[in-house]
């Protein structure tokens, strides 16, 4: 599984800039209107990208072309380049479901199975031969990254659903772990969650970006200057501005950037 | 204002009356078969064929026929019905004109009258399918071209597949999206998908199908009195080309074509009640297995 993906990940060495996401002019339209309008951007590896916009910019679209999920709608016409360490996601060689276990998803909801929550963690591991062998140390791994190993090692075999809010968030983050991915992307995670929940997933964030490319999408632009190295603010479908989290909200290049992180408009 | 207190109590009163019949109804119609066949009732009337022109021994073929002939059924509508369903649901294209041909196929399917799948058992699986067995394995002797209750069975089937394919979609139409799109997300395909989120979540669904199908079958009589359901035979069916006795069909014939109309009457109540308990028991078994299997998939194994 994966394994196509592979060589470019072994080209990280000559070329570091390559590894992590990466889009160029990547457009996507719906019934005749442009959702993204050619956005460049690049998640390198080892920090955290946050995407912060208004309602309709194209936050969640834009993570849902990364890992394919748009496919699953078919009326949505994407173009452009979407990169994975330097390789496109959209070349006809790519196994969609290899792909979407290097890029991890967490909805902006806790969705999780109606099983228990060893089976939610291992359901990603069980449809693949190789990955469910070391499913016990993956489940405990993942787990203590998301900073709910403690909480859950004796309840395993409980439901999912008993766990608090909180808990089931990172019972999604621990879940979409569990496949080592190399590119996580969360869609506005905390958005339904309490202070204390969201600082954990805050924390977890910060303790796994040296592994991997994290791209936060969210709707609180607190966190995206507390959580993030990078921001990009994306607004009715482009790329406004992309900068280090602290330029961006101390001396925004654009006009628009200094109005919507101000409040004053969205 | 004393008006509307007086319209709102006479409507109260109409929709209470309305229960009321319904009740003295089943009442009636139950009360009367248990009052006029409980006096026949017995182990052997349960555990004998019958005899001297139905007027004395049991109705034990009926029962195994009819017993037979649904589980059959069951066996045939289940795996088309949700396969069906399955198809409809997850893997057409929403939208389709072909997904809608087949939707259309099915609700007309569910209007035609029972009489009519008969007519079309005998047309299509004895004469078309069942002859043509014949012709080409057994050099023309009639063995598969004649009532059987194959025949009866897949007739049946094609009665009640309606019922399991609307269910069944009902059934994943109740799944959240988003348990499918967690599964996407986490590198399941299609078919994994299915297996493991929409089939352990859509199991309840499709068992309460196979049970409103199987309440169905084991009372119409109309789709089996030509397709293989036999007016009285003395030994059981063991083969899939054998004809059968079928309770329904068996009160058919009992109250029109008896030699002796009035002396089967007392006969006749009995089997009419051990039909209706016979349909329930069916009922009742597939409730229970629905409760078994929905207890063990609550969180998987």
């Amino acid at each position: 599984m994966g394994a196509d993906l592979q060589p470019a990940a072994t080209a990280e060495t000559n070329a570091a800039a390559c590894a992590g996401m990466r889009t160029e002019g990547l457009i996507v339209r719906l019934a005749g209107e442009d959702i993204l309008k050619g956005i460049t951007l690049d998640a390198p590896r080892g920090e955290i990208l946050a995407i912060i916009g208004p309602a309709g910019a194209g936050k969640t679209t834009f993570l849902r072309t990364l890992n394919r999920m748009l496919e699953l709608d078919p009326d949505f016409k994407i173009s452009g380049k979407v990169l994975l360490n330097g390789r496109s996601v959209y070349d006809p060689a790519v196994q969609v479901a290899a792909l979407r276990r290097q890029v991890g998803m967490v909805f902006s909801i806790p969705i999780t199975l109606p099983m228990t929550i060893r089976q939610n963690l291992s359901f990603g591991l069980d449809l693949d031969r190789e990955e469910r062998r070391q499913r016990e140390e993956r489940i405990e791994a993942a787990l203590r990254s998301a900073y709910l190993w403690d909480e859950v090692k004796d309840r395993l075999n409980e439901p999912a659903r008993n766990l608090s809010g909180g808990q089931q968030q990172r019972l999604c983050l621990a879940r979409a772990l569990t496949l080592r991915p190399a590119v996580l992307s969360l869609d506005e995670p905390c958005s339904g969650l309490d202070p204390i929940s969201t600082r954990r997933i805050e924390e977890a964030l910060q303790e796994l970006k040296a592994e991997l490319t994290i791209i936060l999408v969210t709707n609180n632009v607190k966190q995206a200057s507390r959580a993030s190295d990078r921001t990009a603010f994306f607004l009715f479908g482009e790329l406004i501005e992309v900068a280090p989290t602290e330029q961006l909200f101390t001396t925004p290049r654009e006009q628009k950037t200094a109005d919507y992180i101000s409040g004053r408009f969205g | 204002m004393e008006r509307t207190k007086l319209v709102g109590g006479i409507f109260q009163a109409l929709t209470a009356l309305a229960c009321l019949i319904i009740i003295a109804m089943v009442v009636i119609v139950i009360g009367n078969i248990v009052i006029h066949g409980s006096g026949r009732f017995s182990w052997e009337f349960l555990s004998q064929a019958p005899r001297e022109g139905m007027k004395e021994g049991g109705i034990f073929p009926a029962i195994f026929g009819t017993a037979a002939l649904v589980i059959l059924m069951t066996i045939a509508v289940i795996p088309l019905g949700v396969a069906t369903a399955i198809y409809l649901h997850e893997y057409a294209p929403k939208r389709s004109r072909m997904v809608h041909l087949v939707r259309l196929a099915i609700q007309n399917l569910a209007g035609v009258p029972a009489i009519v799948f008969g007519l079309f058992g005998v047309g299509f699986f004895i004469e078309f399918v069942g002859r043509g067995v014949d012709r080409v394995l057994y050099g023309g002797r009639p063995l598969w071209g004649q009532p059987a209750i194959l025949w009866a069975a897949l007739t049946m089937a094609l009665l009640t597949l309606p019922t399991v394919v609307v269910a069944t979609e009902e059934a994943l139409r109740a799944i959240p999206q988003s348990y499918r799109e967690v599964a996407y997300a986490l590198g399941a395909t299609r078919w994994q998908m299915i297996r493991r989120v929409v089939l352990p979540q859509a199991v309840g669904g499709i068992l309460t199908g196979g049970i409103l199908a199987v309440s169905r079958g084991s009372g119409e009589v109309a789709p089996v009195m030509f397709t293989g359901a036999a007016y009285f035979l003395p030994e059981l069916p063991t083969r899939l080309h054998h004809q059968f006795m079928e309770m329904g069909y068996h009160v058919y014939v009992m109250t029109t074509q008896s030699p002796d109309i009035e002396a089967t009457k007392p006969v006749l109540y009995t089997t009419v009640m051990v039909l209706l308990m016979l349909t329930f028991a069916l009922n009742f078994t597939a409730i229970m297995i629905r409760a078994q299997i929905r207890k063990r998939l609550r969180y998987g194994r």
